[in-house]
Order: C-alpha cells, then structure tokens, then sequence
C-alpha cells in the first residue's frame, strides 16, 4: 500500500467520488420533473453503485451492474417513455393538500433514514467468522452450479415467464393497423 | 485492515443503503405516473443490493454467497421491469396517459 505515494489519499477520494456519484443519481431519479431525466439519474446512480460493488471486491457484480442496470433497464425505461409519453405536468397548479402529502412523505423518509443511520452507526460489523474463500469469479461459478443450481434454475424460468407475460401483456388491445 | 482506508468501514456503505431506501420510498410516494414509480422501486432494489453486498463483504464466511444473491436481486429485477413496462404500455393504449391519478375506474 506504501509504495505509491498518498495511495490511500487517493483511493478515499475515489471512493468518495463513488458515493457521491450514487447520492446524486439518486436524488436527480426521485426529484427531477421530466421522466427522461429520472432515467438519466438511475443510469449515473448504477454507475456509482457499480463503483461501490468494485470497493466490496466484487468486479463481477460490478459489470453486472453496468450491463444489466444501464445496459438494460435504463434503455428499456426510455423505450417506455417514448411510447407513452409520461410527461409529469408542468402547468398543474399545486395545491396545498400536495405540498402537505409531500411533506409527510419526507418526514416518514427521513425517519427511515435516521433510523437505519443509527442502527448502522450503533453496531460493530468487524468480521467475526474466518472466510471460508475469496468471493473470486471461479467460485461464484462453483456455487452457481452446485449449492445455489435450483435457484439458478428458477431464475432462468421467472425470466422465461417475465418474457412470455410480457409480449402477453403488450399485445393485447393493439389494432391492426 | 487499515483504519484510516474510507472504503474498509461497513457503516458507510449501510448509511448509504438506508438513504437510497429513504429516496426510493420518497420517489414511491410522490411521483405521480407509473414509470417514474419504476423508477423510485429501483433505487429500493439498488439499496437492498448493497445492503448484501456490504454484509457479505464484512460479514460472511463465504464471500460468493452475497455476490450471487445480489444477481438474483438483479435477474428478478429485470424480470420486474420487463413485465411492468408492459403493463404501463397496455394502460397507455387503453387510457391514453400514465398518470396514476386518472386510472381510477375501480374507485367506487
């Protein structure tokens, strides 16, 4: 770790780049007033979070973050909003019954929060238990394929429904021209 | 582990966690068509992701098991989205709008 000046200098300011990169995509997924610019906020918030998964040594899920969140979801979200223009409205005069809902909303969120942050910040999660191995790509194949196969297996039929129900769903109610 | 190293403290990634939560059920809350909820019930899928994620990392013995819950959470994810667009694509072809507040044909 020594051997390159301000090593851990660095790699704090990197991580807290990744955290901050999760935070604001989060926020610009929940507040912003234009759909499309909630999608842009999950695709940065993904991307911090694939960050966040490389600092728990995990690559793997790190790609997978990219690949499914960004690669996938993201895109399909837009596909969405160019088919069914969800524009919020702009013009809608708000009332005073939506800026009390709101309100309420925050505060039961922010009781959430400090909730958990307390409970978080409370409790020791130095490891306990010695590791058995290293989290590496060649052993969450193993366990893919020998103690986790049955779930691997039902996952590959919910998907298989979720794409039937899909075109199921959507093509009903569509005329023929 | 080195003390002084941001990245080796489990707390921040669980404040992390809860703050995604607390944002998502906000986003829940307060969007009003069906595709910017989606969205708020990702960040809720994102915030129990990390949560594995950091307890597996700090916490468990077998460090694969976090990782391949984690992609299950996304497969399912996925899954959820697939289905729920179509479903908000079907209600615009038969409402003309997303918008939670005027499909209300069961209100009685």
């Amino acid at each position: 770790m020594s051997e390159f000046p301000a090593a851990g200098l660095i790699l704090n300011i990197v991580f807290v780049l990744a955290l901050a990169t999760t935070l604001v995509g989060a926020v610009l997924a929940v507040v912003t007033t234009r759909i499309i610019r909630s999608v842009c906020g999950l695709a940065i918030c993904c991307v911090g979070l694939a960050e966040l998964y490389y600092f728990l040594h995990s690559p793997f899920l790190a790609l997978m973050e990219i690949l499914i969140y960004v690669g996938a979801v993201c895109v399909t979200i837009v596909f969405a909003v160019m088919l069914a223009e969800p524009e919020e409205a702009v013009v809608e005069k708000k009332r005073g019954v939506d800026f009390a809902w709101s309100g309420l909303a925050m505060v039961v969120c922010g009781a959430i929060f400090f909730g958990l942050w307390r409970l978080g910040s409370q409790q020791d999660w130095t490891a306990l238990t010695p590791r058995t191995n290293d989290g590496s790509i060649q052993s969450i194949g193993k366990a893919l394929l020998t103690t986790y196969s049955l779930p691997f297996e039902m996952i590959s039929l919910a998907l298989l429904v979720a794409i039937l129900g899909a075109l199921a769903v959507a093509r009903t109610g569509r005329d023929k021209a | 582990m080195n003390p002084t190293l941001l990245y080796d403290k489990p707390e921040l990634y669980i404040i992390t966690a809860a703050l995604l939560l607390a944002l998502g059920v906000f986003g829940l809350v307060r969007r009003r068509t069906l595709i910017g909820m989606l969205i708020a019930g990702e960040l809720i899928f994102s915030a129990a992701a990390l949560n594995f994620m950091a307890f597996n990392r700090f916490r468990a013995a077998d460090q694969s098991t976090g990782q391949i819950f984690v992609l299950f959470i996304m497969g399912l994810a996925a899954a959820e989205v697939a289905i729920a667009l179509s479903i908000v694509i079907a209600v615009y072809r038969n409402y003309r709008s997303v918008k939670t507040r005027e499909l209300s044909d069961l209100n009685g």
